[in-house]
Parts: C-alpha cells; sequence; structure tokens
C-alpha cells in the first residue's frame, strides 16, 4: 500500500501515562513518530495529542483503533493533509552583526511575514510560523548568517469539516452517562 | 455513612463491595499492610497462597474463565511484579479479567531506584487494559470500583493498581461507590440498525452459510442466544480453541474446531463456504493460516465488541459491532427459518476421511505406545458432565482440545494468544476454587509442568481435588514436531530428561501412579477419578508422537497435512 503523509489527533483525559500508551501503539509497528504536540484541549480535562507519520492507510486507521481501545483516551482520528489546516513554528537565532551585514531583515518580513522577537547587539530572534516547507525555506535563507540555533515545534491542526466529532462523541457519552444513572436509580 | 480507615482495610471493604470471595496472593514488603487486613477477613475471603506470583495471576486466569468473574491477585512490588507480567500479557490476549494488585515503594522513594521498586505502570501498560498507581489512601476506593468496572464491562481483561505502601497505611473517610461509567470508554457499543438488517439479508440469501464461534460468545453469556441464531437458520458452526466448550460436542450444528489442529471439516468448509459469520472472535493467525486465501469465496460478516479487532486480521464484507448478547437476537429476529441439509451433509465427507486417517489412528494405534489420543479420550468417556479440563500449552493442549467431549460450559481452559507453558498447573488451581463441584484434570506435558511444578504445593496446602495428568513423552513434543516436519528432525533443545513425577508428587502427600502399558491404562484413570482429594497420573506416551492434522503456519488451509505419509 501506498505510504502517505498522516496527521493523527488523539483526545485524552488528562490523567499520567497516556502518552506513553498513545506512543507504544507506533513502536509496536515499527512507526516513526515525525512530530508530536500535547497540549490542553478547548474542552476542560481533554487532552489533544497532535501526531505526523508517514505509513499506509491501513495501518494508520489500525493504528488509530488501537489508540482509541485505550481506556482513557476519548476518540482519535487520522487525516491527510487536504482535510486540516495546520502550522508550525519555529525560531531562528543569528548572531545580530551577520543579520546587519546582510540586510536581511526586510526580506525576512516581507517574504515570510516572520517576526523579530528579539534583537540585541550579540544575536536576533526571529519567528516563522507556516508549513513545513516554508520553515526550511528560510532556514535555507538564513543560513548564510550562521545560523546559533534553531527550533521547531510539532505541528498542531484544526479539521476543515464542520462536523466536530469530539463534541458528538461527548454528547452520546453525556446521554449515556444519564441513561446509565437512571437505570440504578 | 463515611469511616475513618486505612487503606489497607478500605481495599478489604471494597473487595467486598464487589464480591470477591478468593484471593490468589503471595506477600512481600511492601505489601504486608494489605496481608494484615486480610487477616482479619479470612472469614470473608479465601485467600490462596500460591507458590509464584506467576502462579497466582494464572490460578486467577483459571478461576475467571470456570466463573466468568475478575480473577483476583495481590502481590509485592518489585520481582513479584515483574514475576505477573506473563499472566497478564496472557488475560490480555485471552480477554481474561484480572483485579491484580501490587504493592509499591512509599511516595516519597518513587523514581530512586529504592529496594524493590519497579516501573510497574510503565511494564504494565502494553499488557494490562489499565493500569493505575495508587498514591494516596483517598483514591483507593476509586481506583479499585473502576479497575473491576474495566476489567468485567466491554470486552474483560487484566487490570493493575499498583498500590503504595502510604496508600495502604494512611487514614482516610472511606465511601464507596460503584463505577457504572467511564466518559472515556465505551464496553457496550450500540449496535448499527443497518448492520444487523444487512447482516439478516446477507445470511437469508446464503447458500452455504457457516459460523465461527469464539469465545466472545461466552464473555458476552450469549450461548442461549448463539444456539437460536444457528437452529432458526440451520447454519453449521464450528469454535475457535477458546470458543470450545459454548456447544456441546454432540450439538448437531457443532462441526468441531477450526484452526492449525483444527478438524478436517470446518477447516476445509471455511473455503467452500459462501458467507462466513464470524461471533466473538478475532482471527488469530492460527486460525486463519494464510490470510489471503482465508474464506476466498465468502462474504465474511464479523461479529464483535471490540472495535479495534474489525478489519484488523481479516478485511471483512460486514463488521458488525456490539455485545453478541444484543447483536445476535437482533438478527435472529430478522432470519428466514431455513434448511441447509444438504451443505451440513457435506461436512460428513470429511469428518469420515479425518476419522479414518486420523482418529483411528490415534485412538487405535498400531504400535505399542500409549498416545496422547487415547489417554483424553479415556479421561473424557470416564468423567462427568461437568468436568473441566485445563490444558497446558503445545500437543497436550490440541489433543486435549481435539479429543476432550467438553460442553456446554465453561469446561475448557486453555492459554490459546499466548500460548504459555506452565499455564495449566496453577489455572487448574484457580479453576478447583471457582468450579468446586466439578472435576478438576489438569492435562500438561512433561516440559510445562515443570515451568510452574511448584504449585504442587499450593494443591497440597489447600487439598484441592486436581486430577494433574502427565503425558509424558520426554520431549517438547510440539517443538519436536515442527523440528521433525519442517527442520530435517534436528532436535536442537527439545530431548528431556525427566524426575519421577510419581515420587515428586509423593513429596507433596499428592498419590499418584505411573502408566507405561496401553492395558492398564483404563485402569489407572478410573482409579485417579475414584480418588478423593489430589492425584497425579503420569503416562508414559509415544516420544515421537504427532498432533494431525496440521496446517503449517501462514499457510492455506488448502496445504492442511493429515498425516506422516503426506510430507
Amino acid at each position: 500500500m501506498e505510504k502517505k503523509f498522516y496527521t493523527v489527533n488523539v483526545y485524552s483525559e488528562n490523567t499520567v501515562g497516556i502518552l506513553n500508551q498513545v506512543t507504544n501503539v507506533f513502536t509496536r509497528r515499527q512507526v516513526n513518530i515525525e512530530s508530536l504536540t500535547v497540549s490542553r484541549s478547548s474542552i476542560p480535562g481533554v487532552h489533544k495529542y497532535t501526531i505526523t507519520a508517514t505509513t499506509d492507510e491501513e495501518t494508520i486507521a489500525k493504528m488509530v483503533r488501537q489508540i482509541e481501545r485505550r481506556i482513557d483516551v476519548l476518540k482519535a482520528f487520522y487525516y491527510l493533509d487536504d482535510e486540516i489546516i495546520f502550522q508550525e513554528i519555529a525560531l531562528y537565532k543569528i548572531p545580530t552583526d551577520k543579520v546587519m551585514e546582510h540586510g536581511i531583515i526586510e526580506q525576512v518580513v516581507r517574504r515570510y511575514n516572520a517576526r523579530i522577537l528579539e534583537m540585541n547587539r550579540g544575536y536576533t530572534v526571529i519567528e516563522q510560523t507556516g508549513h513545513n516547507e516554508e520553515i526550511e525555506q528560510l532556514y535555507r535563507d538564513l543560513e548564510p548568517t550562521g545560523i546559533l540555533q534553531f527550533v521547531r515545534s510539532g505541528r498542531i491542526s484544526i479539521t476543515k469539516s464542520s462536523i466536530e466529532r469530539l463534541s458528538n462523541f461527548l454528547a452520546e457519552m453525556e446521554a449515556k452517562r444519564l441513561a446509565s444513572e437512571q437505570s440504578y436509580k | 455513612m463515611s469511616e475513618r480507615i486505612n487503606g489497607a482495610e478500605a481495599l478489604m471493604r471494597s473487595f467486598k463491595e464487589e464480591n470477591v470471595t478468593t484471593i490468589f496472593g503471595y506477600p512481600g514488603g511492601f505489601i504486608i499492610p494489605v496481608f494484615d487486613a486480610l487477616y482479619s477477613y479470612q472469614k470473608e475471603f479465601d485467600c490462596i497462597l500460591t507458590r509464584h506470583e506467576q502462579g497466582a495471576v494464572h490460578a486467577a486466569q483459571g478461576y475467571a474463565r470456570v466463573t466468568g468473574q475478575p480473577g483476583v491477585v495481590i502481590v509485592t512490588s518489585g520481582p513479584a511484579a515483574t514475576n505477573v507480567i506473563t499472566g497478564l500479557a496472557d488475560a490480555m490476549l485471552d480477554s481474561t479479567p484480572l483485579v491484580v494488585i501490587t504493592g509499591q515503594s512509599i511516595v516519597a522513594q518513587l523514581g530512586t531506584d529504592s529496594f524493590q521498586e519497579t516501573d510497574v505502570i510503565g511494564i504494565t501498560q502494553p499488557v494490562t487494559k489499565w493500569s493505575y498507581q495508587i498514591r494516596r489512601a483517598e483514591d483507593l476506593p476509586w481506583a479499585v470500583a473502576r479497575a473491576f468496572y474495566i476489567a468485567r464491562e466491554g470486552r474483560p481483561g487484566p487490570v493493575v493498581l499498583d498500590l503504595t505502601k502510604d496508600a495502604q497505611t494512611q487514614l482516610f473517610d472511606f465511601e464507596y461507590e460503584k463505577c457504572r461509567f467511564i466518559r472515556s470508554y465505551q464496553p457496550n457499543p450500540t449496535p448499527d440498525q443497518a448492520d444487523l438488517a444487512l447482516a439478516a439479508d446477507l445470511i437469508n440469501l446464503a447458500k452455504r452459510p457457516m459460523a465461527v464461534v469464539g469465545q466472545g460468545v461466552m464473555l458476552g453469556h450469549a450461548e442461549k442466544e448463539l444456539y437460536e441464531f444457528l437452529e432458526k437458520a440451520d447454519i453449521p458452526a464450528a469454535s475457535t480453541l477458546l470458543g470450545l466448550s459454548i456447544m456441546a460436542n454432540d450439538y448437531p450444528l457443532n462441526m468441531g474446531m477450526v484452526g492449525m489442529h483444527g478438524n478436517v471439516a470446518p477447516n476445509r468448509k471455511t473455503g467452500e463456504c459462501d458467507v462466513l459469520i464470524a461471533i466473538g472472535c478475532r482471527f488469530s493467525d492460527r486460525v486463519t493460516g494464510d490470510i489471503n486465501t482465508y474464506a476466498a469465496n465468502a462474504n465474511i460478516i464479523h461479529f464483535d465488541i471490540d472495535p479495534s479487532e474489525l478489519n484488523k486480521n481479516v478485511r471483512v464484507f460486514l463488521p458488525v459491532l456490539g455485545n453478541v448478547k444484543q447483536t445476535l437476537p437482533a438478527v435472529t429476529r430478522l432470519l428466514k427459518p431455513a434448511r441447509h441439509t444438504e451443505w451440513i451433509a457435506s461436512f460428513k465427507t470429511y469428518k469420515e476421511q479425518e476419522d479414518k486417517q486420523v482418529i483411528a489412528r490415534d485412538l487405535h494405534p498400531e504400535g505399542p505406545a500409549i498416545t496422547m489420543a487415547e489417554t483424553v479420550k479415556c479421561i473424557s468417556d470416564k468423567s462427568g458432565k461437568q468436568a473441566v479440563l485445563v490444558a497446558d500449552v503445545g500437543q497436550n493442549e490440541m489433543v486435549s482440545a481435539r479429543y476432550f467431549s467438553a460442553g456446554p460450559g465453561r469446561q475448557f481452559v486453555a492459554s490459546g494468544g499466548l500460548g504459555t507453558m506452565g499455564f495449566c498447573l496453577p489455572a487448574a488451581v484457580g479453576a478447583a476454587l471457582g468450579a468446586p463441584t466439578s472435576e478438576i484434570y489438569a492435562v500438561c506435558g512433561d516440559g510445562g509442568i515443570q515451568m510452574t511444578i511448584q504449585e504442587l504445593g499450593t494443591i497440597m496446602q489447600y487439598q484441592l481435588p486436581v486430577k494433574v495428568v502427565v503425558l509424558n513423552n520426554n520431549f517438547l513434543g510440539m517443538v519436536r514436531q515442527w523440528q521433525e516436519l519442517f527442520w530435517d528432525k534436528r532436535y536442537s533443545s527439545t530431548r528431556m530428561q525427566n524426575p519421577d513425577f510419581v515420587q515428586l508428587a509423593a513429596s507433596y502427600h499428592i498419590a499418584g501412579r505411573r502408566v507405561e502399558k496401553r492395558e492398564e491404562l483404563s485402569e489407572a484413570v478410573q482409579q485417579m477419578i475414584d480418588h478423593k482429594g489430589p492425584y497425579l497420573l503420569e503416562v508414559h506416551v509415544e516420544e515421537e508422537g504427532m498432533v494431525y492434522p496440521m496446517i503449517p503456519a501462514g499457510q492455506p488451509i488448502s496445504n492442511i497435512i493429515m498425516g506422516p505419509s503426506e510430507k
């Protein structure tokens, strides 16, 4: 099967040790995680993981179901790039004298829409958000200045679909909870 | 009403709330407070001291498999916790409900490589349904309630609670509320009505339907629903290894067992049927052989409660998600009564072939050596209707599956998915406690019994009426069989020099007898059955015996080997 680049979104309860359980599913099938971002979601108590990996669809579909099988995982989904809006962030630290020498500030701001976060005598920190290619292109452009440090985040993403699958799931589970309480009364 | 007690006492009260009656355990440093509390609960709980923590888990598995209730285990931290891993992995693969309590170091020392500290959560997560560390006594009732809910509900499985010393000794206000709901867990997914209707349509149109019955039917307590389903549409059915004893052997629609060493007819018919209805099974590679040729002429309908099993091993035409207790009767209502007389009769040809080429040779061998099959058949013929056979792993297990007439009921217990040698003896301990009115036969090989043979001590201490049958061929028989068939008879590390098992049993004050001649077999089996209390029967069987039929691993079912002449 053809290998593609997938973005996996996992929603879980905020309990200790779930990250391990999620990554174990990848380890077992020796699928390399390209990037991983974990943070609170907009729903109280629910954490969201955004994981990217290259594999075939059959594998990713099975893995997502095996992730969902973990008790504290609420839901997991997988997407191709055209189904989501996604972003990464990168920081570049460059010697300030080189920045002056190369006169790149205007280019960085106009062409890349990047921001200057800090500038002092010693160094300048530039922030770039965008897709992988844009971040890499800026890296190449800045390379002649002698990059001191470079760091990038994993991908974060939002679905294009108008159906909010997690909210639907939570509503469904809330109905089940109420029903179960009724039946024990 | 709440009351101030310590965590260990709270554990006892929580167990009572969950109707626990039997506990398998082994004490140690970081679990002493819990065992101290147990001392005051000797009337409420049978606490069975095994001889090894692995034995405690397998015993709990045996108990769970015959009762359908979670097996409960209490062990200490560190080496005890690592000793339970095999049993946890086994229970995870075989969907056996367990609640395992491991002691743990004091909270302040966690992460410092303190004495008998291991990362229990880290190492148990991959082999459990849920594992959780309890650091404060006040979290204990919540965690225990959740543990029993998770172990029992939906597809059952093992749960670990890692109980720190602090949580065992702290005082707190105890209050218990049973867990009835977990937001992130759907134990009983709602069936899709359209799927049920489509399943019924497919079955109504089928000319050659066949069902494969897995343990899910037993776990879902859907035996009655299964019979009604099969009978209404007249569907021949076969069991998986763990599905054995759901249908009685003489049930007219029972066509035997599928899989590597299963019966010829249902295996062959898997390739001939037009609709294959898999019920509560997971398409183990031991059942399917080569998945690309498996059930090649059939639309497969797969009933299962676990969404991650659907389309995992075999691509199916129609997955039907849900508890078979609900989905089966819902489909049955939509079925048209049908008769498939000719199709069912066509199984007979293969059955006769197997009777002639395999079973006759197994039960009436030409050579003087006793066969495993004769022994198991003899036990099956002489034992009562409620007898439970607990098998070990390897040839003894496959022969037990083939020749022990079990069911209907929870009467065949074996380690399926993990194939854990050493499972039998401790699992029989648990089975004896879970089914005290049944005869319990622990059928094992000379290799497997020695992996957990110390549990003879447990059998002795509690005088459990387990009948241990050692099918001794002085070989690791199944590996030797593969070496003979596929590795040019290079018997690398499979020849085994054995102790005198009867004398060994005698040192545990367990009566026993050795049988070497066929003439003595029947009488010796009768003597074992008539004996009150535990017994060990050592049967010297054919050293280089084979289990046929056999579908070589990963090969199409059509490559089934019927006997030595074909290889």
